[in-house]
């Protein structure tokens, strides 16, 4: 519905006395708000027409944590910030920390990366979809979401080690190689996980219910995408063609051939299904690397003084045993130069980037990321004004706000 | 990008059409879904009479254990690097003169707050020695917190518990085979 045809009487929340409407707090614990979000709404009758964000109820200081935490253990952290796809926010943090010591890594590592990057990127999608449904009352479909979810966790799991807080990616590497196992388990994912989004699709890509939820609720404009500072699929259905993968590739991204997926009507409905389409793209990216995965180590070698060397090698030769501890000790660690950068990759939700000072010692001067949902929760009350109190929470997933990374 | 880019593939509405618009066929098709998940194969594990089947158990990253040398004394030559690289601080060693002429140090008392860890698996990455592990053990749970502080004694018993179902890596065969080959090792090239 039009908003001229909502708010007849022009701007209600300047314009007239206002002492009939409501305010009204939503969350910090709310089910639809996911995690901990605080929302102060001005409510005319079942109308929303204000709303104002409060941020900061899962404040946990993981910024300043990385001023104490070398670049190898605050990718423990950095699991923590948008836990839904912990593996994106490890291949971002150590891109960035890689940029700053002038480290390449291996192509293996590389194209493992991008794999990992792209299933998290498809249990984001798969969680941020299942939770619109089930906030607009598909409660199946977020079951069948959750489905293919717990497959891709059991490839984190078998890569390393652990399902949600991964902390695979190490400086200048991996902490391990991919086994045959994990391979053979990526690539009946590949198989299977068309499957399940047909699945998905058949349930409510066309379902009345959904749509009439969905579709003209939360509009974002292109150019209101560009000036708020949108990203990731969030400005992609708004018609903002801009995606990280391909404007600025990094990894070997450029070796893949995908779609960037893209929608023009920029409501909750077409947010849905870019990410629907991208999930289909992400399989095909880690269907072409799996499949060219190159052979050679997944880490750099023992010269460069900034991986831990094999445990072969350290067991066995004076070399090794003395890299070992020279990466390990806190008055060696690692060769940071006095730089500073930005680095940004194209997380789940958007542009989720690191910006690092190196001061020549193991631990980073500053280290201040740059979240995507910080700046998608800072839109919510421009595309909620005018719609009824039920679409809050339908636009509040689409935008797929991660708490942890909003207040970090 | 361009908006002309061949890369991009703008997403279109799928078609409502009239079965879109009456609930009916759709409400047929979701129940078939629906339908075929209630006789496909089921995904709950009935925990805990069922176990998550681990894929990797050697390289799970559950709770610590403490290995043992061949004549059962502890490994660990208390060199601290596992205390180092703790990013959670939850690993406390005292260090003493060692009984045994083969090392120069042991640890007196080896302390994992297993309540404070956060299972990264660093301090297994970090040992020269192979002593600290982590097992594939990921039901960890207590009574009260002091029961949660894994001291040097519960940790070797951790090791007695999984030493024969998850070896120690240092008497894994491709170990040797890594040492053999270092140049495709995991993290090979050859040392100078």
């Amino acid at each position: 519905m039009p908003l001229e045809r909502i708010l007849p009487s022009g701007d209600l929340a300047h314009d007239e006395p206002q002492e009939y409407l409501w305010t009204m707090n939503f969350g910090p614990q709310h089910p639809a708000t996911h995690t901990t979000l605080r929302l102060v709404l001005k409510l005319d009758g079942e109308r929303v027409v204000d709303a104002m964000p409060d941020i900061g109820y899962l404040h946990s200081g993981f910024e300043k944590i990385a001023e104490h935490l070398d670049y190898n253990q605050y990718v423990t952290v950095a699991d923590r910030m948008n836990y839904v796809s912990p593996m994106a926010n490890n291949v971002a943090w150590h891109m960035a920390v890689e940029k700053l010591m002038g480290i390449d890594v291996p192509p293996r590592c590389q194209y493992l990366r991008v794999i990992v990057a792209e299933l998290a990127r498809i249990s984001d999608h798969l969680v941020c979809n299942a939770a619109v449904g089930l906030d607009t009352g598909a409660f199946t479909y977020f079951l069948y979401a959750f489905n293919p979810r717990e497959k891709l966790y059991d490839i984190f799991e078998a890569l390393c080690g652990a399902r949600f807080t991964n902390s695979y990616t190490r400086v200048g590497g991996l902490t391990g190689d991919a086994s045959p196992e994990a391979i053979a388990m990526i690539r009946a994912a590949v198989r299977e996980l068309p499957k399940a989004f047909g699945d998905m699709e058949r349930l409510l890509d066309r379902n009345k219910i959904f749509v009439d939820r969905t579709k003209g609720i939360g509009v974002l404009s292109k150019e209101e995408a560009i000036n708020r500072g949108a990203s990731g699929p969030v400005a992609r259905a708004s018609g903002v063609t801009r995606d990280l993968r391909k404007d600025e590739p990094y990894l070997s991204y450029s070796d893949f051939d995908f779609q960037v997926c893209c929608a023009t009507a920029g409501d909750c409905y077409a947010r849905y299904l870019v990410r629907m389409a991208e999930m289909r793209e992400s399989l095909k990216i880690v269907a072409q690397a799996i499949e060219n995965l190159p052979e050679g180590p997944v880490s750099i070698g023992i010269r460069d003084r900034a991986s831990l060397p094999a445990k072969g090698i350290v067991y066995s030769t004076i070399e090794g045993l003395i890299t070992h501890f020279e990466v390990l000790m806190t008055n060696r660690g690692f060769e940071v130069p006095c730089e500073e950068l930005y680095s940004a990759t194209e997380a789940p939700n958007g542009e989720l980037g690191f910006y690092l000072v190196g001061d020549g010692s193991s631990r980073a001067y500053r280290a201040r990321c740059r979240p995507p949902s910080f700046l998608h929760f800072a839109l919510f009350p421009h595309l909620i004004r005018g719609h009824m109190l039920s679409d809050v929470v339908a636009v509040l997933g689409s935008l797929n706000i991660i708490a942890a990374e909003l207040d970090r | 990008m361009k908006s002309d880019d061949k890369s991009i593939r703008w997403v279109e509405e799928p078609p409502l059409g009239l079965a879109g618009r009456s609930y009916l066929p759709l409400l047929v098709g979701g129940m078939t879904t629906t339908l075929k998940h209630l006789v496909g194969p089921k995904m709950t594990v009935e925990s805990p009479e069922q176990r998550h089947a681990i894929v990797d158990p050697l390289g799970y990253r559950g709770v610590h254990r403490l290995n043992r040398d061949a004549q059962g004394r502890v490994k660990c030559v208390a060199c601290f690097l596992c205390a180092t690289a703790c990013p959670a601080h939850c690993i406390d060693i005292q260090a003493a003169e060692s009984p045994w002429p083969d090392r120069e140090k042991y640890p007196e008392s080896f302390t994992i707050d297993e309540l404070r860890c956060i299972f990264c698996g660093m301090c297994e990455e970090a040992c020269p020695v192979d002593a600290i592990e982590l097992t594939s053990l990921y039901d960890l749970s207590g009574k009260s917190r002091e029961e949660m502080i894994f001291d040097k004694a519960k940790l070797l018993s951790v090791y007695d518990q999984t030493k024969d179902a998850e070896p120690m890596r240092s008497a894994q065969a491709d170990l040797a085979a890594d040492a053999a080959r270092p140049d495709s090792g995991r993290r090979g090239e050859e040392p100078t």
